[in-house]
């Protein structure tokens, strides 16, 4: 399809890349890759901390507008389409997952980006980390099966 | 600076920002059509942070050495996500602001399943 630099990445790629370093970045900046911040902000029966509350505000309230003006274009700037509303169905995967996460979450106060973002950063804890979420991930599909098979309580 | 990475992630490529499926469909085979454009956005996360640590006098993920935590923490994380097809950056940011009912219901799962985590690890058993 589009050009390629150097001969394998063509310009979605180094958006992507753009992106992520962007992400990355912002996630250190604004404190999320630590986990004891993140853990105070977690502590709603404690000493909370509400700071980290404007750094999701502060993200999600451009992207209101962003979506409205991507949804109305249909179409992103490079051709792909945007993506489908998912049919809002709340469902027992969603459900344990969020809870499972959430846990996750609490106990170590790294998710996902923060992770990544901090994988060179956090020493071998945030390396050992990094490995058990890969883990869980590739095992997610034999969890999602038994999850599905079991019939509901 | 988030929410200006999700918002040119999906005004050009089209794509939702969320940093659990882009890593979860690579290492799971699922997002094989991909897979150069999902490594190009985990290296700029992953190596991109590091060079601005020389701007800042402590960058320090204070993460606790207690490995046990940590491994459960992980897979937790990783499994949960994945089951819940999301995370923060998928689920919070961009559906939460698309006021999508899935993002809403996942935040509001994470965030409780976080504060019940703290609520007992910290102040119940002292572990974290």
């Amino acid at each position: 399809m589009a050009q390629r630099f150097m001969g394998v990445a063509d310009a979605r790629d180094v958006v992507a890349f753009v992106a992520g370093s962007i992400f990355g970045s912002g996630l250190l900046v604004s404190g999320m890759i630590d986990t004891k911040k993140v853990q105070g902000w977690l502590d709603f029966f404690g000493d909370w901390d509400p700071t980290l509350a404007f750094v999701l505000g502060g993200a999600v309230l451009p992207m209101f507008f962003v979506w409205r003006f991507a949804e109305r274009r249909g179409k992103a700037f490079l051709g792909a389409p945007i993506p489908d509303r998912t049919p809002p169905k709340l469902d027992r995967n969603l459900v344990v997952g969020s809870l499972m996460f959430g846990a996750g979450w609490g106990l170590a106060g790294l998710c996902p980006g923060p992770a990544l973002a901090s994988f060179a950063l956090g020493g071998w804890g945030g390396a050992l980390f990094f490995l058990a979420m890969v883990s869980g991930m590739v095992a997610a599909p034999a969890v999602r099966d038994r999850l599905l098979t079991r019939r509901p309580a | 600076m988030i929410g200006g990475a999700a918002a040119l992630y999906l005004l050009m490529n089209g794509r939702i920002m969320g940093a659990s499926g882009i890593l979860g469909g690579l290492v799971d085979g699922t997002g094989r059509d991909a897979m150069v454009e999902r490594l190009a956005f985990l290296f700029g996360a992953m190596a991109v942070p590091p060079l601005l640590v020389p701007l800042y006098d402590r960058v320090d993920t204070q993460i606790t050495s207690n490995a046990v935590v940590i491994i459960a923490a992980g897979l937790l994380v990783g499994v949960g996500t994945r089951l819940a097809n999301g995370c923060t950056s998928g689920h919070g940011v961009c559906g939460i602001s698309r006021l999508a009912p899935r993002g809403l219901a996942s935040t509001a799962l994470y965030l409780l399943g976080g504060a019940v985590a703290v609520l007992v690890f910290r102040h119940m058993l002292g572990v974290i």
